[in-house]
C-alpha cells in the first residue's frame, strides 16, 4: 500500500496531510488569526494538490514562443487556470475575514471566539 | 434558437449588473433597482418557464462565449431550473418588501445601497448556481453567495452579528474547502469540468472499476461539504445567530434561499455530475439520512427550549434541512421530489414566520422574549394572521403548503426499502407532534389577550394595516402563495417530476 503509489504520488499526499492540518486549525483554534491562517493552509493545499496534477515532467507552459504547437511539449493549462481563480476567492475572503476580526477586536479586545461569544452572553444581548 | 432561450444568461447578467451600478446610487434609488431587476428576472423565468412547457424541449444547453463543449463554459436550463429561478425570486421579493422598514431603520442610511448590492450578488450567485453547467463555476458562485450571505448578516453592527457573521464564514469555508477539494479530485479523475462531460467520463471509469475508492472519497467529501454551508443537523451551531440577530430580510432571505441554493447544487451533482446509481452504490444517502433524521428531532427539541421567538424559528429551519436531507437519503425518486417540493415551501413559509415575527416584536415593545408576546396578534392583526398561517403551515394542516410536503415524504417513505420506511414514519409523527408543540403554543400564546393596563404599562402599540401597506402586501401575498402550494399542488409537483427526469 505504502510502496511504489506513495513515492510517485508524493506531492498529492502531502498536500492531503496539509489540508487536514489547515482544515483542524479551521475547526478547532480558538485564535481567530490562527483560523484564518488555517484556511490559508487549507486552500494552499488544494493549489498545490492541483499544480502536482496538472504538471508532466519535463513539459513547459503552454506558452509558444519558439513556434512548437505540438500538445507534447506543453502541460495542460487548466489546472493552473482553476489555482489563479482559486487564489483570487481565497486572497478575498482572507480579506473579509481579516476585516471581521478587526472588528470584533476593537469592540472586545479578544481574539478568543469563546471568550467573545462569553462576553456577548454577558451582555444579554 | 429562440430569443428567450437566452433568458438563464439575461438574468444571471441583469442581478449581477445591478449590483455594480447600484454601487454608485443613493439608497432609494438603489431600492427600486434592485425592485425592478428582481421583478424582471421574475418574469423572464415565467417566461422561459412557459416556452419550455410548450414548446416540448424539456431542457437545453446554452454556450458561453465562442468556445464549444469541451473547452467553453455552459449554462444548462430545464423546467426544474426556471422553476427555482422563479420561486427564489418572488420569495427574495416578498421578503425585502416584508423587511423594508426594518432596513431603513437598523442599518446605517450610508449603507443602504451597500445592502442591495449584497442582494443583486446573491440572487445573481443563486441563479447561476442554479443555471450553471460547469463545475468550477459553480465553485465560484457558490465562494460569492458565501460572502454575499455574510455581509447580509453582518450589516446591521451589533457585536452579535458580527461574531455571528463570524462563525458563518467559519462554517462555510469548511464547506468550501471541502467542495473545491472535491471538484479538484473530479477533475483529476475525468479531465472534464462541464457536467455532462464528467457524467460520461465518469460512467466509463466506472464501467472499467477504476477509481472506485476515489471516487467513494470524492463523493463523501462533496456531500459533506454542501451539507455543512446548507446548515445539517450536527453543523448547525452558526446558524440561530446568523438567523435570530440579522435584520429581518436577510433572516428570511438567508433560510429560506441560500442554503437551498447549495442543496440544489448538491441535487445537480448527484444527478447530473457523479450520475445517480453511483450516489446510491456508495451508500452515502444512508449517511444523510440518518443526519437528516437526527436533525429533524434535535432542531425541533431545541426551538422548544427556545424563549426568543427569532430564535426558535431559526431552529425550526434546523429541523426542515433535516426532512430535506432525509428525503434525499430515502434513496427513491419519490423522495427527493418531495424535498424539492420542500424546498419550495419551506422558503415560503420560513420567511413568513420570520417576517410575521418581526411584526409581532415590533408591538410588544421589541422585545422578543416569549412571554412579552401575549396578545400580540391583537396589537398588530395582519402579523397575526401571518404567523398563524406560517404555523399551521409547518405544523401540516391541509389546505396549506406544509401538509403537501408531508404527505409527499410519507409517501415517499412507504415506497422505499423497509429498513427506512418504519422510522421515517415514525420520525415524521414525532417531529410533527414537536413542531405542533411549538409553534401552536406561540399561537396561543399571541392569541390570548393581555390586560389593558399591562399594555400601556410596558409600553405596547397597535398598528393597523393601514399604517404599513408594504408590509400588509408582503404577508398577504406570502399567504397566497402558501394557499397556491397547499392547493394546487399537483401541476407543481408534476413540473418537478418532469424537471427531474430531464436532469437524468
Amino acid at each position: 500500500m505504502f510502496g511504489p503509489n506513495l513515492l510517485a504520488n508524493i506531492g498529492e499526499a502531502v498536500a492531503m496531510i496539509l489540508f487536514g492540518i489547515g482544515f483542524a486549525n479551521l475547526l478547532f483554534q480558538k485564535n481567530l488569526i490562527k483560523k484564518i491562517i488555517g484556511f490559508n493552509i487549507m486552500d494552499t493545499a488544494i493549489y498545490l494538490f492541483l499544480a502536482e496534477k496538472g504538471y508532466i515532467t519535463g513539459r513547459i507552459a503552454p506558452i509558444i514562443v519558439d513556434g512548437v504547437q505540438s500538445p507534447e511539449k506543453y502541460i495542460n493549462p487548466i489546472p493552473s487556470g482553476l489555482v489563479l481563480t482559486g487564489i483570487v476567492v481565497s486572497v478575498s475572503v482572507t480579506a473579509l475575514m481579516l476585516s471581521l476580526t478587526m472588528r470584533l477586536y476593537k469592540r472586545y479586545g479578544t481574539l478568543d471566539l469563546d471568550e467573545i461569544s462569553a462576553e456577548l452572553r454577558k451582555e444579554g444581548r | 434558437m429562440e430569443f428567450v432561450q437566452n433568458v438563464p444568461f439575461f438574468s444571471i447578467m441583469i442581478s449581477m449588473f445591478s449590483g455594480i451600478v447600484s454601487s454608485v446610487l443613493p439608497g432609494k434609488v438603489a431600492r427600486k433597482v434592485n425592485c425592478f431587476m428582481i421583478t424582471l428576472v421574475t418574469a423572464m423565468s415565467v417566461w422561459l418557464l412557459v416556452f419550455l412547457i410548450q414548446s416540448g424541449i424539456g431542457s437545453y444547453t446554452f454556450m458561453m462565449g465562442h468556445f464549444p463543449a469541451p473547452f467553453g463554459n455552459e449554462i444548462r436550463a430545464g423546467v426544474l431550473e426556471a422553476t427555482m429561478a422563479m420561486f427564489f425570486s418572488i420569495i427574495m421579493l416578498l421578503a425585502l418588501w416584508g423587511g423594508q422598514t426594518k432596513i431603513d431603520e437598523e442599518i446605517e442610511e450610508s449603507k443602504h445601497n451597500i445592502y442591495y448590492i449584497l442582494i443583486n450578488l446573491l440572487l445573481s450567485s443563486l441563479l447561476a448556481l442554479i443555471y450553471t453547467n460547469d463545475l468550477f463555476t459553480a465553485y465560484v458562485f457558490v465562494e460569492i453567495n458565501t460572502i454575499a450571505a455574510c455581509g447580509l448578516i453582518m450589516i446591521r453592527q451589533t457585536g452579535r452579528t458580527i461574531e455571528a457573521a463570524v462563525r458563518y464564514m467559519i462554517m462555510s469555508l469548511l464547506g468550501s474547502g471541502l467542495l473545491l477539494l472535491g471538484i479538484c479530485m473530479i477533475y483529476d479523475m475525468t479531465g472534464h469540468l462541464l457536467m455532462s462531460n464528467i457524467q460520461e467520463t465518469i460512467a466509463k471509469i466506472m464501467a472499467e472499476g477504476t477509481y472506485s475508492v476515489p471516487m467513494l472519497i470524492t463523493i463523501g467529501i462533496i456531500t459533506v461539504g454542501l451539507a455543512i454551508k446548507s446548515a445539517l443537523f450536527p453543523f448547525h451551531s452558526w446558524l440561530p445567530d446568523a438567523y435570530g440577530y440579522s435584520t429581518i430580510s436577510s433572516a428570511a432571505i438567508l433560510s429560506s434561499l441560500v442554503s437551498k441554493g447549495y442543496i440544489f447544487l448538491l441535487i445537480k451533482i448527484i444527478y447530473r455530475v457523479i450520475g445517480y446509481e453511483h450516489v446510491a452504490n456508495s451508500h452515502i444517502f444512508n449517511v444523510i439520512f440518518i443526519f437528516g433524521l437526527c436533525g429533524m428531532i434535535f432542531g425541533s427539541v431545541s426551538a422548544i427550549w427556545e424563549k426568543d421567538i427569532r430564535r426558535m424559528i431559526a431552529f425550526s429551519s434546523v429541523a426542515q434541512i433535516g426532512y430535506i436531507y432525509m428525503g434525499f437519503g430515502l434513496g427513491t425518486e419519490a423522495g427527493v421530489v418531495a424535498s424539492l417540493f420542500h424546498i419550495l415551501m419551506h422558503g415560503a413559509t420560513k420567511s413568513l414566520l420570520f417576517i410575521s415575527a418581526m411584526g409581532l416584536t415590533d408591538v410588544s415593545g421589541k422585545s422578543r422574549d416569549f412571554f412579552n408576546l401575549t396578545g400580540a396578534a391583537y396589537r398588530n392583526k395582519v402579523a397575526g394572521v401571518g404567523f398563524l398561517v406560517g404555523s399551521l403551515s409547518m405544523v401540516g394542516i391541509p389546505i396549506f403548503s406544509g401538509f403537501v410536503s408531508k404527505l409527499m415524504f410519507a409517501e415517499a417513505a412507504v415506497q422505499a426499502s423497509p429498513m427506512k420506511m418504519f422510522p421515517t414514519l415514525v420520525v415524521l409523527a414525532i417531529s410533527t407532534i414537536l413542531n405542533a408543540i411549538y409553534f401552536l403554543k406561540t399561537v396561543l400564546r399571541i392569541y390570548t389577550p393581555e390586560k389593558k393596563e399591562v399594555e400601556q404599562a410596558k409600553g405596547f402599540v397597535r398598528i393597523s394595516w393601514k399604517e404599513q401597506t408594504v408590509f400588509t402586501i408582503a404577508i398577504v401575498l406570502f399567504i397566497l402563495l402558501n394557499i397556491v402550494l397547499g392547493t394546487n399542488s399537483k401541476p407543481i409537483i408534476e413540473l418537478l417530476i418532469e424537471g427531474l427526469h430531464n436532469f437524468m
